[in-house]
């Protein structure tokens, strides 16, 4: 299990989280390369499906990271979403899988220290669940 | 209406009006003492007397309480009512000879010096502080005792007045200027002050205030947090002397709705307050200052008219303190980019002023930056400022003595000093945040706004429309903020100048053929921009959504929210980001 390194999709929005991450980039944070990162406008834009998909798809975790609450570009997607986000966990308890592969989480345009500590700590957290097997119906 | 002549001037008048009144709206001056125009008159100074004719009778009586009437002939400097003015400010002169303000009174009469006996009164019992405090204030602390010679103005008993709100009402109206009813002798409160923030609290300022010389508009302001008939219901002085008529205690704030197609956000800074940092002992001494007070202290229109002085003194040895509040990592932690130069002038200020001062700037790196900032900073170096560099995480403290300060700096020796500058930095506004949510812009780690980007776009914000300049986007200077509202005013005006606007293309669409027409993407829609419109299908009417593109931001949100999959966010469609996600989960780290 040593060198297991989990495989992370997440979903950032346009203004405050890719903002964010890109900061990271720019000041030069180092932060495990395990995140792939899908740029949608608003954390509003992240359907379910996106969620279930990126799983099915061979994603051990999924981060979903967007702009404060109050701070949302358009106004109120962050809330949206993280109601989405809320459901999505029990239905993955249900079907047997952790919810603790699905994060939620708040990062501004200006916070790519927080960005990058997001990150790590969630690889570390994914590396202590291990890799994600599914009995997928074919 | 009733006709009245003055001095030979028919005057029109209306029924109640005091002579006094009447001439004085008619521009003729009659000298008072304890006449006030907020208060009812009270004739005991007796120097509006006039003469006044009245069927064939001629008497000589107060003005500000004789009520007009028909049939008057008042003539109001006859060589009687001149000398009977005289000898009334002899006996006042002589009651308070050391009264600045009666001896200037009476001097405008052309009385210098007094022909009775000298005592040493300095109340001249005209009342108005009694008045003024009954029928102002809706007090009555204090009022008239005894009688003859014996009379005295005191609050009950002569002991401390447990109603007295220490207002300071009465003393401001004392004519002798000797507030002879001291506020201490009234009550036992501790007055409050009402200081100026335009002048950094070096002085007071009354309720009702001019907010600075050059505001615009030059109106005066109520505080209503201060001003007696907000906090209790009574006063309104202010009404009363006001020639215009124009103070409405009544008026209430309003929210003014504008229609706009761009907003510039420059809301500027605050000052960094240091009584955060005890050690420099601001508020503790009172010869320690910060830059803008100083800038105070040496403006000609400021409270010293430029004079530098502290506790009445020039100082001698003056130690400038950089970097109070700036480069903290526990706080602050930017460089505040203009204390270095202001310090730098300041010094040279002192010196231009006091040519023997010792002057000292304790600087952490002095960053002359700028454009002639370098050769400016060199050559105040040369006017003999001394600069002295410490660490920036290096104590320093100021303590006090009996002549001054000494400031105690690591790895220096004490400096005595009869005046230190604190060089504080500028930190966002107190309501950075909540006008940041207003606008639906960002704020950057440091608590100022967030621009778009820091090389490419540096003026705009993530919001389309909305610009920043000055410090409220970082601290800078005058040229830098100059250079960054000319900029944010040409962005306005390539908005303002075009006829049509440029959308972005990343809207969402309905594909009619999928909706059902629930209608669950108009109520996720934050902009209100999905409506149900009726449309034919195989020769049925249904309702299916429709999206306006000028009101779509492009969030997306409907595409997530719509079961059937018949809104595409175009550019991040369903396939597309589902492709991407495939190509991803696979991938091997
Ligand atoms: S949510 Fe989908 S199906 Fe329902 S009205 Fe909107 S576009 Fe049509
Ligand atoms: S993309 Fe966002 S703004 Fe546009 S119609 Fe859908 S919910 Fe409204
Ligand atoms: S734009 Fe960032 S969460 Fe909506
Ligand atoms: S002003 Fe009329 S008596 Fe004093």
């Amino acid at each position: 299990m040593e060198d297991y390194e989990p495989n992370i999709i997440g979903f950032l929005c346009n203004w405050c989280s890719y903002a964010g991450a890109d900061l990271a980039g720019t000041s030069r944070i180092k932060y495990p390369p395990n995140i792939k990162i899908i740029r949608v406008m608003c954390t509003g834009r992240v359907e379910p499906v996106f969620i279930l998909e990126s799983i099915k798809s061979g994603a051990d975790g999924v981060l979903i990271s967007g702009c404060h609450f109050g701070e949302c570009h358009y106004k109120s997607g962050n809330y949206k979403a993280n109601r989405r986000v809320k459901l999505i966990k029990k239905f993955l308890e249900q079907m047997g899988i952790n919810p603790n592969r699905v994060k939620f989480e708040f990062v501004s345009a200006s916070e790519g220290n927080k960005f990058a500590s997001i990150v790590t700590e969630f690889v570390e957290e994914l590396k202590e669940l291990g890799p994600l097997t599914l009995n997928l119906i074919q | 209406m009733i006709k009245v002549i003055i001095d030979g001037q028919e005057i029109e008048a209306e029924e109640g009006q005091t002579l006094l009144q009447v001439a004085q709206s008619a521009g003729i001056y009659i000298p008072t003492l304890c006449y006030h125009k907020a208060l009812s008159p009270y004739g005991s100074c007796r120097l509006c007397v006039v003469e006044i004719e009245h069927n064939d009778r001629i008497l000589y009586h107060t003005s500000c309480q004789f009520p007009v009437m028909e049939n008057l002939i008042v003539k109001t400097n006859t060589e009687r009512v001149i000398q009977g003015r005289k000898i009334i400010a002899e006996l006042l002169l002589a009651r308070c000879p050391d009264s600045e303000k009666i001896q200037e009174m009476a001097k405008e009469l052309g009385v210098v010096e007094t022909r009775f006996k000298k005592k040493d009164e300095d109340c001249i019992l005209c009342g108005l502080c009694v008045r003024i405090c009954q029928e102002r204030m809706g007090v009555h602390t204090i009022d008239f005792i005894n009688r003859g010679i014996k009379r005295d103005i005191q609050p009950p008993f002569g002991k401390y007045s447990d109603i007295c709100r220490v207002c300071g009402a009465c003393a401001s109206v004392c004519p002798t200027g000797a507030r002879v009813v001291e506020l201490t002798e009234l009550s036992q409160k501790e007055p409050r002050p009402i200081f100026s923030d335009f002048e950094e609290g070096l002085t007071q300022r009354t309720a009702i205030y001019t907010p600075f010389p050059q505001a615009v508009p030059k109106i005066p302001v109520i505080d209503r947090n201060n001003c007696s008939h907000f906090l209790l219901g009574e006063c309104q002085i202010c009404v009363e002397v006001c020639e215009a008529k124009a103070i409405n205690h009544e008026q209430e704030d309003e929210i003014i709705e504008l229609e706009v197609g761009s907003i510039v956000v420059a809301t500027g800074f605050d000052n960094f307050d240091p009584t955060e940092k005890p050690e420099y002992g601001y508020k503790e001494f009172k010869n320690v200052i910060t830059g803008l007070q100083f800038e105070r202290l040496v403006n000609a229109s400021g409270p010293t008219q430029g004079h530098l002085e502290i506790n009445g003194k020039e100082p001698e040895k003056i130690v400038f303190i950089q970097c109070v509040g700036s480069r903290d990592k526990d706080g602050h932690e930017y460089c505040s980019r203009v204390c270095c130069m202001y310090t730098a002038k300041q010094a040279h200020m002192v010196r231009d002023k006091f040519p023997d001062a010792k002057i000292t700037v304790y600087n952490t790196d002095v960053r002359a930056f700028g454009k002639g900032y370098e050769e400016f900073y060199n050559r105040v170096q040369d006017e003999n400022v001394e600069y002295l560099r410490r660490e920036l995480d290096d104590p320093i403290q100021v303590v006090g003595n009996e002549e001054g300060v000494i400031v105690k700096a690591e790895g220096h020796p004490d400096i005595h000093a009869d005046l230190v500058v604190l060089a504080t930095g500028l930190i966002p506004r107190e309501d950075t945040k909540e006008l940041s949510r207003l606008l639906n812009i960002n704020l950057s780690e440091d608590g100022y706004y967030l621009e778009a980007h820091p090389k490419l776009r540096p003026i705009d914000t993530f919001t389309d429309g909305i610009f920043l300049a000055g410090c409220c986007q970082s601290p800078k200077d005058i040229p830098d903020t100059v250079a960054q509202a000319s900029s944010a005013a040409s962005r306005v005006s390539n908005i303002l100048s075009q006829k049509e606007l440029e959308i972005e293309a990343t809207v969402a669409k309905v594909d009619e053929s999928l909706c059902r027409g629930c209608g669950l993407c108009i109520e996720s829609c934050p902009y209100t921009a999905i409506e149900l419109i009726s449309i034919d299908r195989t020769g049925n009417k249904v309702e299916v959504a429709y999206v306006n593109e000028a009101l779509c931001k492009g969030c997306g949100t409907c595409a997530a929210a719509c079961l059937n999959g018949a809104i595409h966010h175009l550019g991040y469609t369903d396939n597309q980001i589902l492709a991407q996600i495939q190509a991803l989960g696979d991938e091997e780290i």
